[in-house]
């Protein structure tokens, strides 16, 4: 039995050193699985504030992660096509710039995160499971309708967009790219949670009259945690469609948010690393399973469904030491 | 616009409304009794849909293949509810999702495993083919009214079965108080399955119905399930009156605004354009009625007050 802290340190390990012996022995491959694994990561991360801290199970985040990905998309195309973005009332163009698209993938989610919530954090429990898919599901056929932007078909961008000073293309600078920026968002996770606002959310999911009966505004710490949340999700979005160049409704897909909650109950509820681990061994499940069966998704059912109905507490909990967690 | 494709197109959503309701009752029934959120249900109308296309196609027979869906799925509803679902009761939400969501994947590739990844085809019998003219100079396929005659007579034997029979009352009395009914003598487990199992056929029998209209295919049962639960958020989870009512508001407004929108817009703007923006808002139609009902309503339009 091993503590969560030496679990972690052991992930960030992996985390280096798979990479690097795969640039060491020229295996592109395996350098973009890993990439997959920390985007997906980072996604969870995002959905985990809400879910694991917040107690909200959201079945949607495949909206946000799906608008990351379009504001990606719909940037870069319009740059890589010489068209700008809108004429009227002043002047945008598309953009190639990595950085950019970043900041306006997060805005966009955290408003996107804002309007959602305002609706869907009025209601708890299987009203917000249901209620949360549903906004996806409409993001996912609008997406769908909107014929300028490839509609069903989706968008090819034809050169990953640049970061200043790297080079994108090759794998392992785009993969620290974005191991980097998972470590900052486990950092900000890391922080938030032993901050006021993390303390009084982790409150609100334990004993939601209580922390009203303080005086806190139980909405506005949700809302607030929902749209941090969305935002992250949304950032990932916007890496994922770098990845494969590529954008599709596909990204809006309720099979996604269900995958991104299967991260976080594979790795451990509410855990900082929950979500890494969880991604880190999905990918590496659907690599392995995806080469023994073209069926594999029955296998990966029958594994999900152990899971969930004889360990309760993720891969943390099943090899790590037993710690009063704070349920 | 003339007043028969605005009859036509009432019809229309009022065929979607009642096939919706046949998913839709078995998801409220099981959350209002049971407490469990099932993402499964839509593998059970998959399920029913395949049984009635593969006994279609070796007996020739639509009937025999509605009986057929009703009980294929009857029996896989009640095989889910004994093995896996009876464990979930009393755990909370996040692992009924994940668990049923594990469910969705062993069906769907345990149907593409049987059947293969192209779609199967169930043909409209004979006797059920061709328009009918109703009142007014309207042309309706026979099909699409024997639909909706199927489901207006489903949901009145479902609330007659509720309100006036002994395993009705059972139902009602499990969704007050589970405890206090096992304590009277009632087999509560046994009552969960047949509930679930009921669910399921009905489930199945919207499948097999629709599958006749469209492919029958994996994958084909979530679509519909998304669409049922906005239709339970709306009606309210656990009330059949709610998915009633919720089922037609979905239906009608989902078939009507994906006519009628792009028209009134086309008043506005230009064709092209008004055809663009109008079927993308036309698309989220329901769910800013589901939001706006929401807003109104928190827990639906019959769902009990919090």
């Amino acid at each position: 039995m091993i503590s969560e802290r030496h679990i972690n340190f052991l992930t960030l390990g992996l985390l280096v050193l798979i990479p690097l012996w795969a640039y060491g022995v020229d295996e592109p491959f395996t350098i973009t699985l890993m990439t997959r694994a920390v985007i997906f990561a980072l996604a969870a991360v995002g959905l985990n504030l809400i879910l694991g801290i917040g107690g909200f199970v959201s079945f949607g985040h495949a909206a946000f992660f799906g608008l990351g990905g379009y504001v990606m998309g719909i940037l870069a195309w319009h740059a890589q096509n010489y068209s700008p973005l809108m004429e009227w009332p002043l002047l945008i163009e598309g953009t190639k710039s990595m950085p950019v698209i970043w900041v306006l993938s997060i805005l966009l989610s955290a408003f996107l995160a804002f309007l959602i919530g305002m609706v869907s954090l009025k209601t708890s429990g299987v009203y917000f499971i249901m209620i949360t898919l549903a906004f996806a599901q409409m993001m996912y056929y609008f997406s769908i309708s909107w014929s300028a932007y490839g509609g069903e078909d989706g968008m090819s961008i034809y050169v990953r967009n640049d970061f200043p000073g790297l080079n994108t293309l090759d794998p392992i600078q785009f993969y620290l790219l974005c191991f980097v920026i998972l470590m900052a968002a486990l950092w900000l996770m890391s922080r938030l949670v032993k901050s006021p606002f993390g303390l009084a959310l982790n409150a609100a999911r334990q004993s939601p009259q209580r922390v009203q009966a303080v005086g806190l505004d139980l909405h506005k710490l949700q809302l607030l945690a929902f749209v941090i949340s969305g935002a992250i999700t949304g950032l990932a979005g916007a890496l994922f469609a770098d990845l494969n160049r590529f954008v599709s409704p596909n990204m809006f897909s309720w099979q996604l948010s269900g995958e991104f909650i299967v991260f976080i109950i594979i790795g451990g509820v509410g855990r900082l690393f929950g979500p890494v681990i969880g991604a880190l061994v999905f990918v590496g499940l659907e690599h392995f399973l995806g080469g023994i069966s073209d069926y594999w998704h029955i296998y990966l059912g029958v594994i999900l469904l152990l899971i969930v109905l004889f360990s309760k507490t993720g891969v943390i909990g099943l090899i790590g030491k037993k710690e009063v967690h704070d349920d | 616009m003339s007043f028969v494709l605005i009859a036509e197109q009432i019809l229309n959503g009022l065929q979607l409304g009642v096939m919706l309701f046949l998913m839709s009752a078995g998801l409220t029934l099981i959350f209002g009794v049971m407490g469990l959120i099932n993402l499964a249900h839509g593998s059970l109308y998959m399920v029913g849909a395949f049984a009635a296309a593969a006994i279609a196609g070796l007996t020739g027979s639509f009937i025999l293949a509605l009986l057929a869906a009703l009980t294929a799925a009857a029996i896989a509803g009640a095989m889910v509810e004994m093995v896996v679902i009876r464990r979930l009761y009393n755990r909370d939400h996040l692992d009924q999702v994940l668990a049923t969501f594990a469910l969705i994947l062993i069906f769907s590739e345990g149907t593409r495993w049987v059947f293969g990844s192209f779609p199967l085809y169930l043909d409209i019998p004979s006797y059920l083919q061709g328009p009918v003219s109703l009142p007014g100079g309207i042309q309706y396929p026979l099909y699409r009214i024997t639909l909706i005659l199927i489901g207006v007579v489903v949901a009145i034997a479902l609330g007659l079965m509720i309100s006036k029979t002994r395993i009705g009352i059972r139902i009602r009395a499990g969704e007050n108080d589970r405890e206090m009914i096992a304590a009277l003598g009632v087999d509560i487990s046994k009552l969960y399955t047949i509930i679930f199992a009921l669910g399921a056929a009905l489930a199945g029998l919207a499948g097999a119905l629709v599958g006749a209209i469209q492919s029958v295919e994996v994958g084909m049962g979530e679509p519909v399930l998304i669409l049922a639960f906005v239709v339970i958020v709306i009606g309210g989870i656990g009330s059949i009156k709610g998915a009633m009512v919720g089922s037609v508001l979905v239906g009608l407004t989902d078939t009507l605004g994906g006519v009628f929108l792009p028209k009134i817009l086309q008043l506005f703007m230009d064709i092209s354009t008004a055809t663009n923006v109008g079927s993308s808002i036309a698309s989220m139609a329901i769910y800013i009625l589901m939001g706006v009902v929401l807003i109104w309503r928190p827990t639906g339009l019959y769902g009990s007050r919090l």
